[in-house]
Parts: structure tokens; C-alpha cells; sequence
């Protein structure tokens, strides 16, 4: 997408706004009663400085604010900042290595102090301390100060060049908190202020009245929220625990609540709980990928712990571009999606799936090429000459691990995936690792999947907000997990090409959209198609439950999905 | 029974610092990570300052005294100094202190470290007391009730043994004993929550009880989860029962009563039930303690936010003091009332004697 449309996007949307206040859901406060939301992972805390959990994140996000949110298109939306800071209205200077962000006249808090720079910088100063151990330290990566020039301007530097600067107090994982009440909470006494944790003054259009952690927050309309009509609902129960089915089934079959969280059920499932005319589910798309990654490295438990799955010993056949074609094009994704996730997913060829403005056109991988995935095989010299079934070549069999975190629907794509390589002549064992240990990154267990002692691994991940760089510059050579990093790194596949550093680099210095646009697009197909490195499957879409009479509801996958709370009423027959 | 009973409470000393200890290293080995929720997204350096503000990075016998040291002494002082400072009974003592410390920076008194929940940074203790009332309500009363239905089914059965009652009973304690809660709990739902609407599918824990209206509503919502659960005690206890009562119906003492012109029902209700109830209360006593533990699956399916559910969370989540503390907390119980149904079994059966 460039600049163009979406600014035209944003031009038909405020056309549209007047449209949606006459449609006669506008009005007093508070005026439509009672909205009950269920997410089957109870909120912990209210605070997401001191958890990275999406449901803290989430529940949070009702309260508290950050300065600007990314909408449903991925497009930037000030919040509490008076408009976006761009390098062309000056908010962001010219050699990109500071942003200037000026707050809404006339906010105040829930308890109706003023807010002002000094709460931002405060916010920065919160996360930013070495002993707080902050989940969205992230964010605030390469900030070299926060400065408070007036009382509503506020200047973030960076050590270098940032070409997006939107990482502090941007999106859900970083909002604004109070000062005054955090004072005290600095650095190693974060866990201590039980209250602030808990009861988070806020901006949002809700504040929470009691906070039960892992159970039920109750929250009611903030009496000093910005606009004066909204939210339309006086009192938000928050309920969390259970799981997806039950919660699918209070929005939809018995209608006891209203919105349901991160539906991740089977597809049939889904279907029939639709049937109970309750609700309906929603979904959208973001960047969630669920791929195949290939070992470039030997993970054989022969080798000595030192070389074992680190780049000193490359791959004795996933190291041949034409094997890991041949993987890839034996795998029918149109069938994984079907099975798997049915109206939540889509076949896909890239790493990178959106936004439109950085996401490749690769759709050659669509076509499911069994009798092409043997040719490539016999081509690269892999033949079944002692009649097993197996290919092998020089004495050695093409037999693959392939390991995954224990889910379902994750082993009902490891089955399919084992049968189709089987028909091109591939020997495939499967393993599955509890995800507390498979995700959980102990550099003691083997079974990681940083460590990653399998030939192939699936799993999905995504990056934050609408920016791919960082997402992308984890496969930077050298990034790669080992030994000497206590196997910590990103780059999973062990990944090296001088020409995709190259790439990396002329992304970090461009600061213009389109070309960064391009650019992405040229890093996306050197890592999928042109190498095969990594090996998507499916597009994996959110899909919440809404019930019928709840309005406004707008699915947002690049923030949080509470982001609009403040524009949901209750549709009245 | 003084002296066995002082013998027992301190030798359950040991008993206990050694449970602690077996806990504490097989949640150390376990598999897991706190950060495995963590989004991928976040990178592995932020993760590691996370996990150092958890006190992760201290070696594993400090952090053993560390959590020792809060469960056993600052936990108890906090509880004193609130019973000394708000509670009914003993508000009128002067206020102690026991649990604050001078802070040398500001000079302000400042509460010493309790036991902290890594998933929420509050003290656990203040979660557990908070899910204490749900837990109780619903298992205890599911508990209550299950005897009450289990003990007239086990004497009736025995009684008429092989009768169709007692073939009946027999077949439904089997189910009972058979189908699982999460089973039975879904099932019900269906019928009754989403075919016919009559009652809640999930539990409502913020509703407060003081009128006609909500009593209503605390009752429709509890029937389900109290019936699920009790269905299990009844299984359980009623065959105790009738096995108990089968054993003493036999005995030469009840034909002695018959011989002697007794009414049948002074037979059935007063010689062979009393003697009769001497193992089963022991049963019931040493079932005590999983009404605290709460019944995990149970409270999961009925979204009843108690203990077990806490727990089960705590578990997923990899919070260890929080898991710790549940199961000593736990052990505790079961020390407890495993004395206690010794006790009981010496008031009852006067032919045994510890002494």
C-alpha cells in the first residue's frame, strides 16, 4: 500500500464517521448498560511493561493508552498525540534519528490530573531502567534520551538512525502510565506496587474498579475520558480462564457474553457454534506465519555438543538448495489450510505476508508438484538405488527429523507433510515437544527450538506492529543460535548470504516507504523462494467471537483487539 | 492421646521441611521456562533481564532458604500483624510490626518480601485468600452433599444387598467412578446451558449475594459444578459405605441384638451403622484436604476461578512460588488431617489406644 491510499483511506473513513454517529448509536455515556468480554486466558496484570502475555497486553489496553495505535489496516492513528509525527510534517528529522511528538491538548487522567510530557518521559524512564527487567524493553531500543520540551512536547533521540521511529509509545505493548503513580516503582521495586499494577490510572475509556488476578477485572467508563459520548457501555466485565471452546461458547451458543478472544478451534467446530445464532466469528489477517525452517546445519547427535547444529558443520543434504525445493513443492498448503484452519488461514509463499506495502507477490509455492519434487530430487543425484522407498546418495539416506511444539492441529500437518514427502521418496520422523519447552528457550534442554537438534522444525511467529526490519534482520549472519550465545539468537536456520546482509543494511538507512517496500519484498524471496531457507505454509488470520448485538466491532491484528473499545454499543432491534 | 498427638504434630516437622524440599527440586528440574508466554517477538536479552528480576539468577539453595524464609517467617508475621491491626477477634491487641523493615534509603517502615507470583508480582498468599471462598463453597458443598447422598444409599444397599437398589446403586456409583468431570461437566453445559438455557455455563465469581434475586442466581449457577463434583463423592463414599455396613451386618453382636427382641431399625441404624462409620469417617477426613486443592478439572470446565483453577494456571504459566506454595500449602492439609483421622479413629473405636 503506498502513501497515497492509505492517506485516501483515512480521507473515506472520516467520510464515513458521520455515516456510522447517524446510523443512531450515538449519545450519553455509559447509555448502553453492561458489555461482557471473556478471554480464556485470565490477565495476570494490568501492567505490560512487566509482562510481554497478549491477554495483559490486551486487558490493559482498555486502560491504559499509548500516544498512537496502528488501525485495522495497519495504518498509524494518533491517540494521545495530536497527530502522527512523519519526516514531512516535521516530526521526524531529517537524518531520522529523532522524533517529536506533541500530545492532545486538554487530556487528563481518569482521576483528573493533566496528562504532560512529564508522564511520558516518565513512561520511558520506567522501562528503560536496567534492574526493571521491562517485557517491552524492546520498544525502546537504541533510545538514546526522552526529553520533555514543554508541557505537551515530547523528543525521543536515537543513538542512529531510526527509519521507524514508532517503537516508544506506539501500538499496545508500550502506553503511557502516570508518573505520580509509578513514582515508587522504579527499576527493582516494579513488583511491589501491587496497587499500580493492578489498578493502572489511566486515559482509556475504562477503569477498573477490581482486578482479580488470572479470574474477572470489572472496569466502568472512565468519567473523564476525551470524548464526552463515549464509551457507550458503563461497566465491562473481564473475564478470563477456561478455554477456546467454552469461551466460543458463551458468545455464541448461550449468548452470556459478548466478545470471546483468539477462537482457536478447529474449523468444523467453529462452523457449528456459529450455528447457535448467538454471535458470529470475525477475523482478520496480520503476520502470523506458521512455516517450515530448514537446518542448514548437521543437528546429529554424533557430533560433539561444540559443532553439533552450529554453522561449523553445514547440513549433510538440507545444505542443497534442490533438496529443500523439493520439500516444498511436494507440500499441498491449500490442504494444510483446509484442514487446519479453515476461514483463519491462507496459503502462502512469504515470510512476510503483509502489510500490502511490504509483502512480495511469490505465489509460486500455491502449486502442489509431486511428480516436479521427484525430477528435482533425481536431478540433484538422489536416487532410491537398493528399492527401500528411501532416495539416498553416496550411502546416506534423505531421512529428516522433524520436530514441532505439541498441538493438534500441529500434528496433523506434521502427518500430511510426512505423507507427501514419503511419496517423493523422503523418510520422515516425526517428534513433538511440549510448548513451555520447545518455546521456552533453556539453554540446558535439547529439545528448544532454538537449539534446534532436527533437520526441520514448524512453528509460526510474527513481528510487532507494521515493520518487518527487525523481523527480518534476525537471519543476519552471525545471528544464528550456538553455543557461545548460550544458545540465544534468531537466526533459527543458521542462515548466511552476504547479499541479504547487503540488503539489510540499505534497509536500515532508507527512510522513504516505497523503497523500503521493495526492499523487504527482495529480502522476503532471498530467504523463501530464491532459497528455500524457510519454508511457509499458512497465513494465520485471528478469529474472535462477537456476539450479534454487540457493534463497532473492528478486528485489529496489528494492535490490540480491545483498541476500539471505546466504539462499541449495543445494537437494539 | 495428648502425648501421641504432640509426638505426631513434631515429628510432621521433618515430614514437612523434607516435602518442601522434594517439591521445590521437582519444579527446579521440570522442563519450562516463565517467558515461554512471552510473544517471540521479544528478543532473548529482554527475556534474560525479565527472568533476572524474577531472581532467577540466583543459585538454587539461596533461592530454597529464600522462599523458605518468606513461607515460614514473613508470612506468619504478616498474618499477625493483621490480626493484631484489622481483624474482629484480636483488633483490640496493640498493632504489630512484625513484617515491616526499615528502608535505610527514605527512612520509611517498608513490608519485608513475601512470597511473589511471577505471573502477577503480587504476593501470593493475598490470591490464594482471595479464591479461598469460591473453592470452598462450591467443593466443600459438593462434599457435604455427596456424603449426604452417599451414606443412605450405602446402608440401604447393604442392607438389601443384591437387590435392584443395590444393583442399581452399584451401577451408578460405577459411573460415577468411571466418567471423568470433564466428561460429565461439558456434558451437562450442553443439555442444560446451551439446549435449554436454564442455567449458566460460566461461573459468575463477582456476584455478590443480598437479595432474593442474586441468592437465585448464586444457586442456578452452583448446581452444576456442585452436582458434577458430588457425583464423584457419592461414588466413592457410598461403596465405603455399603462395604462397611456388609461386613458388621454379619457379625455375631447383630444377631445378638435381633436374639435379644431389637427393633430392626435400632439393629440397622444404631448397632451396626455407628460401627460401621468408624472407617468411613476416616475416609471423609482424609478427603478433607482436596476440598482446599479444589477440584482442578472441575473448576476449569465451570470457569469456577478457585484454587485448583489457580493452581492450573500457575502451572501452565511456569510461576513457581506460586506452584510451590499451593502444594505445600496442600502437603499441609494432608499432614493435618491424616492426624486427624488417626485421633478420630481412637475417639470412635475405643479398642484402639495410642498410648
Amino acid at each position: 500500500m503506498t502513501l497515497k491510499s492509505t492517506l485516501l483511506g483515512a480521507v473515506a473513513l472520516t467520510a464515513l464517521a458521520p455515516m456510522a454517529i447517524a446510523d443512531g448509536h450515538s449519545g450519553e455515556r455509559g447509555r448502553d448498560g453492561q458489555l461482557n468480554i471473556i478471554y480464556w486466558q485470565a490477565p495476570s496484570i494490568m501492567n505490560p511493561y512487566l509482562s510481554g502475555g497478549t491477554k495483559d497486553l490486551e486487558a490493559s489496553s482498555i486502560v491504559i493508552e499509548p500516544l498512537g495505535r496502528y488501525d485495522e489496516t495497519g495504518a498509524l492513528v494518533p491517540y494521545l498525540a495530536a497527530e502522527i509525527p512523519t519526516v514531512e510534517n516535521g516530526g521526524v528529522s531529517e537524518d531520522l534519528k529523532s522524533v517529536t511528538w506533541k500530545l492532545k491538548e486538554g487530556l487528563v487522567w481518569s482521576d483528573g490530573s493533566p496528562v504532560t510530557s512529564a508522564d511520558v518521559k516518565f513512561t520511558a524512564e520506567y522501562c528503560m531502567h536496567p534492574e526493571g527487567g521491562c517485557a517491552q524493553g524492546a520498544k525502546f531500543d537504541g533510545v538514546d534520551s526522552v526529553e520533555a520540551i514543554d508541557d505537551l512536547t515530547i523528543k525521543v533521540t536515537f543513538s542512529e538512525a531510526k527509519p521507524n521511529p514508532y517503537g516508544p509509545f506506539m501500538g499496545a505493548q508500550s502506553p503511557i502510565i502516570q508518573a505520580a503513580q509509578f513514582a515508587d516503582c522504579l527499576g527493582a521495586k516494579a513488583p511491589e506496587c501491587t496497587d499500580a499494577n493492578f489498578n493502572p490510572i489511566g486515559t482509556g475509556p475504562f477503569m477498573v474498579t477490581d482486578f482479580r488476578p488470572n479470574d474477572v477485572i470489572q472496569l466502568e467508563a472512565n468519567p473523564n475520558f476525551r470524548d464526552p459520548s463515549k464509551p457507550a457501555f458503563a461497566n465491562v466485565t473481564f473475564k478470563g480462564g477456561g478455554d477456546a471452546t467454552a469461551a466460543g461458547r458463551a458468545v455464541m451458543e448461550t449468548g452470556e457474553f459478548d466478545y470471546a478472544w483468539n477462537m482457536q478451534l478447529a474449523p468444523d467446530v467453529l462452523a457449528k457454534m456459529a450455528e447457535g445464532g448467538q454471535g458470529k466469528p470475525v477475523s482478520a489477517f496480520g503476520t502470523l506465519v506458521e512455516r517450515l525452517e530448514m537446518n542448514l546445519t548437521n543437528p546429529s547427535p554424533d557430533l560433539p555438543p561444540e559443532t553439533r547444529a552450529t554453522v561449523a558443520e553445514p547440513h549433510p543434504f538440507l545444505s542443497d538448495f534442490k533438496v529443500r525445493k523439493a520439500l516444498s513443492m511436494a507440500i499441498d498448503r491449500e490442504l494444510l489450510v483446509e484442514v487446519g484452519y479453515g476461514v483463519a488461514g491462507r496459503a502462502t509463499c512469504n515470510l512476510v505476508p503483509a502489510p500490502a506495502l511490504y509483502a512480495s507477490d511469490n505465489t509460486e509455492c500455491l502449486e502442489q508438484d509431486i511428480e516436479g519434487a521427484k525430477a528435482l530430487l533425481e536431478e540433484a543425484g538422489w536416487t532410491d538405488s537398493d528399492g527401500d522407498g528411501i532416495r539416498d546418495k553416496d550411502g546416506m539416506k534423505l531421512s529428516i527429523l522433524f520436530q514441532t511444539s505439541t498441538n493438534a492441529v500441529r500434528q496433523d500437518f506434521q502427518a500430511l507433510i510426512k505423507d507427501w514427502w514419503s511419496q517423493i521418496g523422503v523418510e520422515t520422523e516425526l517428534r513433538n515437544v511440549d510448548s513451555s519447552v520447545f518455546f521456552g528457550g533453556d539453554p540446558g534442554s535439547p529439545d528448544t527450538f532454538q537449539k534446534f537438534y532436527a533437520d526441520v522444525e514448524m512453528y509460526a511467529n510474527n513481528f510487532d506492529g507494521t515493520d518487518p526490519q527487525s523481523y527480518l534482520a534476525a537471519y543476519r549472519c552471525g545471528n544464528e543460535p550456538k553455543p557461545s550465545s548460550q544458545w540465544q539468537g534468531e537466526n533459527i536456520n543458521r542462515f548466511c548470504n552476504e547479499e541479504y546482509d547487503a540488503l539489510l543494511d540499505e534497509l536500515a538507512r532508507t527512510g522513504e516507504l516505497d523503497k523500503r517496500g521493495e526492499i523487504a519484498k527482495q529480502l522476503n524471496n532471498l530467504i523463501t523462494k530464491d532459497t528455500m531457507t524457510i519454508v511457509p505454509l499458512v497465513d494465520r488470520g485471528r478469529v474472535s467471537a462477537a456476539s450479534n448485538t454487540l457493534g463497532g466491532v473492528v478486528l485489529n491484528v496489528w494492535d490490540s483487539e480491545l483498541w476500539n473499545v471505546a466504539d462499541w454499543y449495543r445494537i437494539t432491534e | 492421646m495428648l502425648n501421641f498427638t504432640i509426638r505426631r504434630l513434631v515429628l510432621s516437622i521433618p515430614t514437612l521441611l523434607f516435602i518442601s524440599l522434594v517439591i521445590f527440586l521437582l519444579l527446579q528440574l521440570a522442563p519450562g521456562d516463565p517467558m515461554a508466554q512471552v510473544p517471540l517477538t521479544v528478543p532473548p536479552e529482554v527475556k534474560q533481564k525479565m527472568r533476572d528480576a524474577l531472581g532467577l539468577g540466583a543459585p538454587i539453595h539461596i533461592q530454597y532458604i529464600k522462599w523458605l524464609h518468606q513461607f515460614f517467617v514473613i508470612e506468619p508475621a504478616v498474618f499477625i500483624d493483621w490480626l493484631t491491626a484489622n481483624s474482629f477477634f484480636f483488633g483490640w491487641l496493640p498493632d504489630t510490626q512484625l513484617s515491616l523493615v526499615l528502608d535505610e534509603a527514605t527512612g520509611e517502615m517498608v513490608q519485608r518480601q513475601r512470597v511473589i507470583s511471577w505471573q502477577t508480582r503480587s504476593p501470593v498468599m493475598d490470591i490464594v485468600i482471595q479464591r479461598m471462598p469460591q473453592t470452598l463453597w462450591v467443593v466443600g458443598l459438593s462434599y457435604v452433599v455427596g456424603i449426604l447422598i452417599a451414606i443412605p444409599i450405602g446402608i440401604y444397599s447393604a442392607y438389601r444387598h443384591y437387590s435392584l437398589f443395590d444393583q442399581a446403586g452399584t451401577f451408578v456409583t460405577m459411573i460415577g467412578f468411571s466418567i471423568p468431570p470433564f466428561f460429565t461437566g461439558p456434558l451437562l453445559i450442553v443439555i442444560f446451558s446451551v439446549s435449554l438455557g436454564w442455567l449458566p455455563s460460566i461461573y459468575d465469581t463477582t456476584l455478590v449475594v443480598n437479595s432474593w434475586a442474586t441468592f437465585k442466581a448464586q444457586f442456578l449457577q452452583m448446581i452444576m459444578p456442585v452436582m458434577v463434583l458430588a457425583l464423584q463423592t457419592t461414588a466413592q463414599i457410598s461403596r465405603y459405605m455399603r462395604s462397611a455396613m456388609l461386613d458388621n451386618l454379619n457379625q455375631d453382636y447383630v444377631r445378638t441384638a435381633r436374639a435379644k427382641g431389637l427393633s430392626e431399625s435400632v439393629v440397622v441404624m444404631v448397632h451396626v451403622l455407628r460401627n460401621s462409620m468408624i472407617p468411613v469417617v476416616t475416609i471423609i477426613a482424609l478427603g478433607m484436604p482436596a476440598i482446599f486443592g479444589g477440584a482442578i478439572i472441575t473448576e476449569n470446565v465451570f470457569k469456577v476461578n478457585g484454587i485448583g483453577q489457580l493452581l492450573l494456571t500457575a502451572l501452565f504459566a511456569n510461576d513457581l512460588p506460586m506452584v510451590m506454595t499451593l502444594t505445600f500449602i496442600f502437603a499441609i492439609l494432608i499432614v493435618l488431617f491424616n492426624l486427624i483421622a488417626d485421633i478420630l479413629y481412637g475417639v470412635l473405636d475405643p479398642r484402639i489406644r495410642y498410648d
